[in-house]
């Protein structure tokens, strides 16, 4: 492990804060880059040999200013750029901001960073995109391996939303209380589409799919430093890690999806699960749910359970329809659906979700959960049609090959019986 | 003497290392924990959860139950409980218990990720 290594987590983590404060300064968001890029160069040649100093993000953002200013005047007078050993006071950098950086300011910063990311024009895959390439610093390259496109394609994804949301008019004041509300929600509905981006493996390779979860989850508890006391930011920081802690046991080796019921618990990540518990725990003293805090609750009773078997289904029943009476959808009824046939039974799931059907015609697990009821009723020519329509709507080869098991099970009992 | 080695370091960053990064510096530390162990001078490890966990009773004729970790500086860490606890709820419970309504000072109430009790202090 190199002394690069860990300065490259260094300023990867300061990233957030530092560009945030340097759009601040700069308003343009290409400055604030290529200036946080240029503070990034001179902290790899300062920082090995002076070691990093005590405050990386302040220092990122003093150098970053500099170096943007003199850009800046470059660019009027054609004057060359100062030489390190010139800018006398990169040694002070830290004293001098570290005053100035006060923690408010500094969590607006970063709200305004995501938030741009967030723009309603922007559709959801490239409010993702922009958000790890501006706010993660991920590279076009391993982006675009994460949505399987080409680097060209990606490239000229995030530079058409780049110019969408230069042309939007950004706030720079310190936002209201509503207009930080919705700020937050937007930039919490953001890291939430990015951690399903990773969890339901609509493209790119097992291991990119894990690292897109494992951003969304160092996103969301950076959000929730910057707001400790936001009840629905616990809940999705904690709805996170625990279906994050499954991973190790949704796949089988061949890459086969291994459904809830089925997954061997003991690979379940038992202190990210300890975490979103804690979570849930602080969220549910302050009785304000939420979507986010439900949906971690239901995570946290399936978490609990120590065997498929012991799952408390009445628990998730009622969670989901309190969910249901927050944030009404047809994806919610359909989860519940599932709850009720534990409880009592297929025939009582189906009818559930009888209406269901139009709002969810395009929906791959809309047909696998009908698929399923319908199987357990013994309607096995019906059940044929609805995995037949599952497997032309799935997204990836093993949502399809999973749904091709239960087919072939059919056609076995067909022959058996 | 017992001493206590207390950890501190930006969990921003520690958070944002790779899973072999954390696992090298976990080696490293094991292998001084095993000596110490074999020496019989090792009491309980801990790692803490991250400060987004914690919860603080601060004191006060009303002591107030907060969301995050104790964030001021003109107090200094003086001691730690170790409790097991079936909630927070019992755990903020447990630290109103400990309060003493002549002295000032807070308690952090920060879950544990990991605990070992130690092989015993010779």
């Amino acid at each position: 492990m190199s002394c690069l290594d860990w300065i490259g987590v260094a300023l990867a983590s300061a990233r957030p804060q530092a560009v945030g404060a340097l759009l601040r300064y700069f308003r343009d968001l290409d400055r604030a880059e290529e200036a946080f890029q240029e503070a990034c160069l001179r902290a790899l040649r300062h920082w090995p040999q002076n070691g990093p100093p005590r405050d990386p993000a302040a220092w990122l953002i003093f150098v970053g200013r500099n170096v943007g200013l003199d850009a800046v005047r470059r660019e009027r007078k054609q004057e060359a750029l100062p030489a390190d050993e010139l800018l006398s006071d990169l040694d002070d950098a830290e004293a001098v901001v570290v005053e100035r950086l006060d923690g408010e300011r500094y969590r607006d910063d970063v709200l305004r960073l995501l938030f741009i990311c967030c723009h309603p024009e922007l559709p959801s895959t490239q409010q993702i995109a922009l958000a790890l390439r501006i706010v993660s610093g991920l590279s076009v390259k391993e982006i675009a391996r994460a949505f399987l496109v080409s680097e060209s394609a990606m490239e000229q994804r995030i530079t058409r939303a780049k110019s969408r949301i230069a042309k939007a008019e950004i706030a720079f004041e310190a936002p209201g209380a509503v207009e930080l509300a919705e700020r937050l929600a937007a930039v919490a509905a953001m890291i939430y589409l990015l951690f399903n981006e990773g969890y339901s493996a609509s493209g790119g390779t097992a291991q990119i799919r894990l690292a897109l979860c494992q951003e969304a989850i160092r996103l969301a508890r950076l959000l929730l430093r910057l707001f400790p006391a936001e009840p629905e930011i616990m809940g999705l920081a904690a709805l996170l890690l625990l279906q994050h802690a499954r991973a190790p046991a949704r796949l089988d080796a061949e890459g086969g999806i291994v459904l809830l019921d089925d997954q061997d618990r003991g690979l379940w990540n038992a202190e990210l699960i300890a975490e979103g518990h804690a979570l849930v725990d602080k969220a549910l003293r302050h009785r304000r749910p939420g979507p986010y805090q439900i949906q971690a609750a239901i995570a946290g009773v399936h978490a609990h359970a120590a065997r498929a078997e012991d799952t408390d289904w009445a628990e998730i029943d009622q969670l989901y329809a309190l969910l249901e009476r927050l944030q009404p959808s047809p994806v919610v009824t359909l989860n519940r659906a599932v709850a009720v046939a534990k409880r009592q039974g297929a025939a009582a799931a189906l009818a559930m979700i009888e209406p269901l059907a139009a709002p969810l015609a395009g929906y791959f697990h809309f047909f696998g959960v009908k698929g399923a009821l319908l199987m357990q009723l013994g309607r096995d020519g019906e059940a044929r049609i609805a995995f037949d329509r599952a497997i032309a709507l799935a997204h990836t080869p093993a949502e399809a090959a999973h749904i091709r098991q239960h087919l072939d099970r059919l056609a076995e009992q067909h022959r058996g019986g | 003497m017992l001493y206590a080695i207390l950890c501190y370091d930006d969990e921003a960053v520690v958070e944002s290392w790779s899973p072999e990064q954390d696992a090298a510096v976990l080696a490293k530390r094991g292998r001084v924990q095993e000596k110490l162990a074999a020496q019989g001078r090792l009491g309980p490890v801990v790692r803490l959860m991250p400060t987004t966990a914690a919860t603080t009773l601060r004191s006060g004729r009303e002591p107030m139950v907060i969301d995050g970790p104790f964030a001021e500086t003109k107090e200094q860490l003086l001691g730690l409980y170790v409790v097991e606890c079936a909630s927070l709820e019992q755990a903020i419970a447990t630290a109103r218990e400990l309060k003493s309504d002549e002295a000032g000072g807070s308690f952090e109430i920060r879950p544990l990720r990991l605990f070992r009790p130690g092989s015993g202090i010779a």
